[in-house]
This record gives C-alpha cells, sequence and structure tokens, in this order.
C-alpha cells in the first residue's frame, strides 16, 4: 500500500530529472523564449508521469524508459562526417538539408542552396535574429504542452531546432531534409535530446518536408520531438516522417497541424525503429474546404513497442480526410493505433474516411487498434474500418502456384503489404531506399 | 491432336475430396494425354473449380481418396509450389492484386525460380525484359502492364491475360485453366482464347474448367466432359458442348441415374478417356 501511494512523487521526480537546467531558467535566448521554456518546466514538474492507467496510454507500457538514467546531450555536436550520413542523404535534398547531431545543429553537414527568396531554412536559434517576431507567434503555439508531458519537457529545453519558413505564394522545388542523427553509442551514458520543428507556409505556398529520425549506432538513447506546422490559406504542404531509430531507443514524438481555409496537408509517417515507440499527431482544420491525408505504416519485430495516436479535428465545413494506417508486427512485438476524427458542431459536409490494417506475423504478436469516431454536425460522410489478419491462403496458394516457396511467398506478400504505404512517399530515392530496408528487414525477421 | 501413342500427362484415379468436412470430389477419374485439350463442364456447385484446386495443391481441401499421377509421379505428395515448378499451373478464377510488386519483377522472380529448378539459364532483369516482351505480345498485352503492380487496378479481362502471360512465361506441361473466360467481353476472350491456342503444343496440354460453351468456340477441345455432384457423369467429343448449351444439364442426370441403376453406382461415372469418342 505505502508503495502505491508512493507512487506520484516517483513520478514528478522522473521528469523533473530529466529537466534539471531549465528549473535554472538559464537557457539562451530573447525572454519570451525564457518564460516559454519556464512555463514548460512548470508543467513538467507538475504533470504526472503517463503510466497504463491512463485511458490515452492504456497500451504503452514505458516502465523500461523510467528505470533508465539519461544526461542530456552536450551543445557540441561529436565528430560526425559528411562519410557517416551518406546512406541517409537524398540527392534530391542535396540543397536543402538540415542536420542535427544528438539534437545540436550540425552547420558542417547542412546545405541550403539555390532556393528562392522566399524559403527559409535555419536552425531556430539563428533564426531568432532575423525572425523573431514570427518565431514568436508561433513556437509552441499549436501544442498543449499543458497536458502533454512529453511536449512539455522538450518545450522546456528548446534551446535549438530546425526552422521552415515559406513565404506567400513561393513554391519550394525540392524537399527540405531535416535529417536527426542521433549517434546512439552503445558504450556512453544514454542521452536525451529533444528535436524541435517549426514550420510555416504561407498563404498560397507549397513545400515537402522529410522529418527523419536515424541512428549511426544501436546503443540506447532518448528521443522526445516536437513538430509544428502551420498551413496558410490555400498552401499545400506533403510531410513524411520517418522514425527509423536505434532499436534499444526510446522515441516520442508529438506533432501538430493546423489548417487554413483551403489548405492541403499529406502526411506519411512511417516506423520501423526504436525499442519503444510513441507518436502523437493532432491535425486541426480550422478553416474550411481544408484537405488532410495520412498514411502510417508501422513494421516492427522483435519485442518493440510501436504506438501511434492520432486526432484528426474538422472544425470548420466541407473539409475532407483520408486516413490509412497499417501496422505489421512479428516476433513479440506490440503495434498500438488509435485514431480520433472529431467533427465539430459547424462542420458540416465534412468526409472523412479511415482504415486501419494490421497484419499479425507471429502467435506472440500483439496489435491494438482503436478508431474513434466523434460527430457532433448532422450532415457528415464519415466511415472507418479496421482490420486485424494473418497473411491469407489464398495470396499464399496463388503465390506457391507460381512455384515460390511458402518463405519467398510470405516475404512478398508483407512486402506488398508494406510497399502500398511507402509508395506513395513522393521522393523517389526515399522510396528505392526504403524499399530497400523493407526487404532487407522482412528478411531479418524470418 | 490426339495420338493413341502420346505420352499420358495426367492420370486422376477415382479421387475424392473435402473440404471442411464436406465431400465435393467424389470419385474422378480422368486421362490426359500430351496435344489433348479437355474441357470439363457443370453447372455451378457440381465440383469443377474444387477439381482444378486440388490438382493445384490448395491447403483448404483435403484429399479422401484416389490418386493423381502426374508424368508418371505422385502428385499430391507434392507441395503446391513443386507442382508448379513440376509443371503444373492453374491460370485462377479470381487472381489475387500484390501491390507494390511490379509484374515484371513479380515475373522474373517465377521464371527464375523455375528455371533454377530446370536446371536453366536465370535471366538478369535486362535479359527478361527482352524475353517478356516477346510474350507480351501472345497475349497483346501492352508493355506498360510490366511496370504496374500485379494485377493491381487491372480490368477482369487484364487479369485474365496476365494469368495466360505467366502460362506462357513458366510453360507448364499441364495448364489448368479455371473459369478463364468468366466476365470476359468478346475482345478479350478472343485474345486469351487466342494466347491460350498459341501456347498449345504436341508437349502441352490444357484442361478449362468452363461453365460456358462460348470458350469452346475459341478453343476447340478433343474432350468435354460434364460433372455433376462430384463425379464425371459424360464424357464426349466437342458436339456435347453444344448439345448441353441447347438441352441443359438435366437430361444426363436422368441418363446417369439411368446407367447408375443399371450397372450400379460405382463404374458408370464417366471413366474420362474411357468411351469418349473424339471428334
Amino acid at each position: 500500500m505505502s508503495a502505491v501511494m508512493k507512487a506520484p512523487d516517483v513520478r514528478d521526480a522522473y521528469l523533473a530529472s530529466l529537466a534539471p537546467e531549465v528549473n535554472l531558467l538559464a537557457g539562451p535566448g530573447p525572454d519570451w523564449l525564457n518564460a516559454l521554456r519556464a512555463a514548460a518546466a512548470a508543467c513538467v514538474n507538475s504533470l504526472p508521469y503517463p503510466t497504463t492507467h491512463d485511458e490515452e496510454w492504456r497500451f504503452t507500457d514505458f516502465g523500461l524508459l523510467r528505470k533508465t538514467v539519461f544526461a542530456s546531450a552536450a551543445d557540441i555536436s561529436p565528430e560526425v562526417s559528411l562519410t557517416d550520413i551518406a546512406p541517409f542523404v537524398l540527392p534530391e535534398s542535396e540543397k536543402s538539408r538540415l542536420v542535427f547531431i544528438n539534437g545540436s545543429y550540425a552547420p558542417h553537414l547542412s546545405v541550403c542552396a539555390g532556393l528562392p527568396q522566399g524559403v527559409v531554412m535555419s536552425n531556430l536559434a539563428a533564426g531568432l535574429s532575423s525572425h523573431d517576431a514570427v518565431i514568436r507567434a508561433h513556437l509552441a503555439q499549436q501544442l498543449d504542452f499543458h497536458n502533454e508531458a512529453f511536449a512539455a519537457l522538450n518545450t522546456s529545453h528548446i534551446r535549438d531546432g530546425a526552422l521552415v519558413l515559406i513565404a506567400k505564394d513561393t513554391v519550394c522545388p525540392a524537399p527540405i531534409h531535416l535529417l536527426f542523427i542521433a549517434t546512439g553509442e552503445t558504450a556512453s551514458t544514454p542521452q536525451a535530446s529533444y528535436p524541435r520543428c517549426l514550420i510555416i507556409a504561407e498563404a498560397g505556398s507549397t513545400c515537402a518536408l522529410i522529418e527523419d529520425y536515424v541512428c549511426l549506432n544501436q546503443g540506447v538513447y532518448f528521443t522526445d520531438a516536437v513538430c509544428e506546422i502551420t498551413l496558410g490559406e490555400n498552401t499545400a504542404v506533403e510531410h513524411t516522417r520517418l522514425q527509423r531509430e536505434s532499436l534499444s531507443a526510446f522515441h516520442m514524438a508529438y506533432g501538430a497541424v493546423a489548417l487554413a481555409r483551403g489548405s492541403n496537408y499529406t502526411a506519411h509517417n512511417i516506423t520501423f525503429g526504436a525499442r519503444i515507440s510513441r507518436h502523437d499527431l493532432r491535425i486541426t482544420q480550422n478553416g474550411e474546404a481544408a484537405q488532410c491525408t495520412l498514411n502510417g505504416l508501422a513494421l516492427i519485430a522483435g519485442r518493440q513497442v510501436a504506438d501511434t495516436h492520432t486526432v484528426m479535428d474538422h472544425a470548420k465545413p466541407n473539409g475532407q480526410s483520408t486516413q490509412l494506417h497499417k501496422c505489421i508486427a512479428d516476433g513479440g512485438a506490440h503495434a498500438v493505433f488509435n485514431g480520433k476524427i472529431f467533427v465539430r458542431k459547424d462542420a458540416q459536409h465534412t468526409h472523412a474516411a479511415q482504415q486501419s490494417r494490421n497484419l499479425l506475423l507471429s502467435n506472440k504478436a500483439r496489435i491494438d487498434t482503436k478508431p474513434q469516431l466523434e460527430i457532433f454536425a448532422d450532415d457528415v460522410k464519415c466511415a472507418h474500418g479496421a482490420t486485424v489478419s494473418q497473411l491469407e491462403m489464398e495470396e499464399m496458394f496463388y503465390l506457391n502456384s507460381r512455384g515460390l516457396s511458402p518463405l519467398t511467398a510470405r516475404n512478398l506478400l508483407i512486402y506488398a503489404f508494406a510497399e502500398e504505404i511507402v509508395d506513395r512517399i513522393p521522393v523517389t530515392s526515399l522510396v528505392k531506399q526504403l524499399s530497400k530496408t523493407l526487404s532487407e528487414q522482412i528478411l531479418e525477421h524470418t | 491432336m490426339i495420338s493413341s501413342n502420346s505420352k499420358v500427362i495426367l492420370e486422376v484415379r477415382n479421387l475424392s475430396a473435402s473440404v471442411a468436412g464436406i465431400e465435393i470430389l467424389k470419385g474422378i477419374n480422368l486421362t490426359v494425354r500430351s496435344g489433348e485439350v479437355h474441357a470439363i463442364m457443370g453447372p455451378n456447385g457440381s465440383g469443377k473449380s474444387t477439381f482444378s484446386k486440388v490438382l493445384a495443391g490448395h491447403p483448404g481441401y483435403t484429399v479422401t481418396g484416389g490418386e493423381v499421377l502426374f508424368e508418371g509421379q505422385n502428385l499430391l505428395d507434392l507441395p503446391p509450389e513443386e507442382r508448379a515448378r513440376n509443371g503444373v499451373f492453374l491460370a485462377f478464377q479470381y487472381p489475387i492484386e500484390i501491390p507494390g510488386v511490379s509484374n515484371s519483377a513479380f515475373l522474373r522472380l517465377t521464371y527464375n525460380t523455375q528455371q533454377a529448378h530446370r536446371g536453366g539459364e536465370e535471366l538478369d532483369p535486362l535479359e527478361f525484359n527482352d524475353f517478356i516482351q516477346e510474350k507480351c505480345k501472345i497475349v497483346e498485352m501492352d508493355p506498360s502492364f510490366l511496370d504496374r503492380s500485379v494485377n493491381e487496378g487491372f480490368s477482369g479481362g487484364e487479369k485474365k491475360r496476365n494469368e495466360i502471360l505467366q502460362m506462357a512465361v513458366l510453360d507448364p506441361r499441364l495448364a489448368i485453366l479455371d473459369e478463364t473466360d468468366s466476365g470476359l467481353d468478346i475482345d478479350a476472350l478472343r485474345i486469351v482464347a487466342s494466347g491460350v491456342n498459341k501456347l498449345m503444343t504436341p508437349d502441352n496440354a490444357v484442361i478449362m474448367v468452363t461453365h460456358y460453351q462460348r470458350l469452346l468456340n475459341y478453343i476447340t477441345p478433343d474432350f468435354v466432359h460434364v460433372m455433376r455432384r462430384g463425379r464425371i457423369i459424360k464424357t464426349g467429343g466437342k458436339e456435347l458442348a453444344l448439345e448441353l448449351e441447347t438441352r441443359g444439364y438435366d437430361w444426363l442426370d436422368d441418363e446417369h441415374q439411368r446407367a447408375s441403376d443399371a450397372h450400379g453406382s460405382a463404374s458408370a461415372a464417366g471413366a474420362g478417356r474411357a468411351g469418349a469418342t473424339p471428334a
């Protein structure tokens, strides 16, 4: 009994222990940023650590994270060369790439050249000197860190991050690659890093983003990421998010996207990595006739846990959203998908469709999927569906009847199931890279 | 096409099979020699699709009796992939879609798997491209279909043409076409049928499972077998198909019943080639 009573203190102390320096309010940057960090730090100190007793967290046990002691990543990036990151470099983004090593900006690996005048891409700290007002107006405005412990933790740690500003009516010709590299050394003390992205697309602009979490070694570390995206009227943003962290890592991420009238947001969320990961994505259609397409794929095995929570909030009329999320779990892995769709009272003529398709590859693997529709408007079209299946006998038989062995047939079908999502990514070299990873991973799991 | 001394490719003896405990095939006898085209006709639920799936090794069916020899070898002992590699091909009634896997990559994978089994030469993508371009002509398929995902978004006719393209690539000794004509318009039917005709040689054989006589206007069968309630109840030449078209199936039922009454039920169940009068 006494252990139960003590539990809250333990939770609070844990989050606070991850944020010691912010308690001193000694961060760099302008006063408003210090105030923001302080407010977030206060939340860190008061918000309970989420446990499986919380409805929103009930499938994902982060006990292992709590047992690990992390050191804050150093401000100076370790020696990482262009050769080290070569496997992740995308030819399409050769001149539009921002690289961060363990959360710190790496100017020697970043390139920004030949982009139109209306495109600003830089690290957040540098951006503060020239774009203070716009950053202040948007930073931490889309997310509710007062109720989200890990978003608060990230916000309390803001020192740097990625800043992308696309000016009115500007088309960014190349996809912008935001590459977050964890060195993940196995020998050293596990590090925690707090990547932050702020993306602002002004009215009439168009851009493609790749938010990419990778690792150089398979050690233990903790990534706590936040990405905020604001779409102005009539904008189009295509956002590919890749989580390919170390298989020993912890990855928490919070994404907040706000859409103005007539804007179009497409997301491709790919999860391959981390021992335990959680991705919360909250999209709000604040303007009429906005459109969203959400594609998701989690391919996990071994003892991996991957939890995806999405909220699609239709607040204004004539909006559309289409979502397809797929999970593939092998070994003793556990995938979770929770997809909420809100249709507010004003959001008449909303058209929302959500599909959750899941593939279980072993007896010990587990998938929890929960579509959740809350509709307050009366003239809307909403559909959702969820399937959890094993490989189908008819499909296997078709491939066997063409002479392919059961193992080859199985791998081909898993590949095909995953590839449907990967194929939608608009960057050719990335599709090739991921397809290769897919076939390697599928072979490795068998 | 028929020559009495041609090699026996398939010998089915008193084959019975069930699915989920229900007996569907109740003693099938059939002999297929090289160079022959056999049509298996019958009303819905007669067991003709089951028969084709059992021959190809569908795991959903349990063989409860009888035997099947393919080129003298016990076919029922082999898993489906080995039957395929040895030369049995089933064109599916409902081909499966495989999104994300290009048709050309899939065809090359199946071709090379089979070549490895037969000790033949495997082809790299460039060599295979030349090879497959020629095969596409057989089913008048636009080469752009090779870059598309296997069967994904294909029309019914395109899927069936793709099945025949696979047949062309795998060059089977025995091709079983399961309702390959169903759902095809006249043009597609003509293309599919002419593809099959081009692939016929004196060394291979075809079993066509069909509901309608329509396909037989394009591919002339040497034998027509009528299935009813899990048995072959009558075997004849191509004129039998025409008779079925005008008279339906019920008269055969009566005839079969009388024959059974006269001779006892076991032996009259259409002994495949025996008693057949080829056209």
